[in-house]
């Protein structure tokens, strides 16, 4: 395990990782990395709007798996977990910065998201910005109070499209990973 | 009626609503996992405010950052801003926007082609956080 734990650090370090997390996430867990990632990219980014808009990705999808996590989905110890769990990592590539995250959700679910990832990817930065008024000013809200806004909101500051992936877990439930590209 | 007055916090802005002048402010950041437990205060004196609003008000917002769980809640709040214009009275929004934040800006028009109350757009140097 003592080796295990090198070659994870020699990984992280040869990905340019600024930061990685898996666990529980809290408010306050969440105001603390926010923190950390904006300390850190104040020193390594000098274009304050590449900053503020990997600032708001990173807003955007921590806030996600704080609220659409499955609350009664599966961990992979087989227990039922009832806290917003999941992995977040956020790293420098050649392009830019890269916001990946993944968590668990309700496999039921997994197609109507799917829908909207592969509809937001079909849109350029116009249409997107139509979509985005458009659910904005359509009087309906989720639980989380953003409406359906948060994944458009996500793409229109990567400037690309977001990569995505779903895992069967077992019959009720299912691994979603998203990559965020936020080219600078 | 009283002032609503909010100290500002890494996640939610600060908040300076005066019912004697019509002077709202809205100011730094608000990215609250639950917004609409921040705002339902806000848009609840906005709407006492006006059942006898100044004969002006303005409503300041110069946001840093504000997530997407506060932009319905934002909307909410020029909402009953519309509706005391609707009423006759004189309402505008001055929307605060640093220097080349151009996403602002277009969060700004956004609202303003939504809501039917004047919107300025205004260029500042930097958001200081209150």
């Amino acid at each position: 395990m003592t080796d295990r734990i090198h070659d994870l650090y020699d990984e992280l370090e040869r990905h340019r990782v600024m930061l990685s997390f898996k666990g529980s996430l809290t408010p306050e867990l969440i105001t603390a990395l926010l923190d950390m990632v904006e300390r850190r990219m104040e020193r390594i980014e000098v274009d304050p709007k590449a900053r503020k808009r990997v600032f708001t990705v990173v807003i955007e999808c921590l806030q996600n798996l704080y609220h659409h996590v499955d609350q009664d989905t599966a961990a992979p110890n087989g227990e039922k977990v009832h806290d917003p769990h999941g992995v977040v990592m956020i790293a420098q590539t050649d392009t830019g910065y890269s916001v990946i995250t993944g968590n668990f959700m309700a496999g039921h679910e997994v197609d109507r998201l799917k829908q909207h990832l592969d509809r937001i990817n079909s849109l350029g930065p116009d249409e997107l910005r139509d979509l985005y008024r458009s659910r904005l000013s359509d009087g309906t809200y989720t639980a989380s109070g953003g409406g359906g806004l948060g994944m458009i909101e996500i793409a229109r500051k990567s400037g690309g499209k977001l990569e995505y992936g779903f895992v069967p877990y077992d019959k009720d439930s299912a691994f979603f990973s998203l990559n965020v590209n936020v080219t600078t | 009626m009283q002032p609503l007055q909010l100290e500002g916090s890494p996640k939610t802005p600060f908040v300076n609503f005066d019912p004697n002048t019509g002077f709202l402010e809205l100011k730094g950041r608000s990215i609250p996992e639950n917004s609409i437990d921040f705002y339902k205060p806000l848009i609840d004196w906005i709407d006492q405010y006006g059942r006898s609003p100044k004969p002006k008000t303005a409503l300041h917002v110069q946001l840093e950052y504000f997530n997407t769980s506060s932009s319905k809640c934002i909307l909410d709040v020029f909402k009953k801003l519309e509706m005391i214009r609707a009423s006759g009275n004189e309402v505008s929004v001055l929307w605060h926007y640093e220097q080349d934040d151009e996403d602002m800006l277009e969060a700004g028009e956004d609202y303003a082609g939504i809501i039917k109350v004047p919107f300025r757009m205004i260029q500042i140097q930097e958001v200081n956080d209150q």
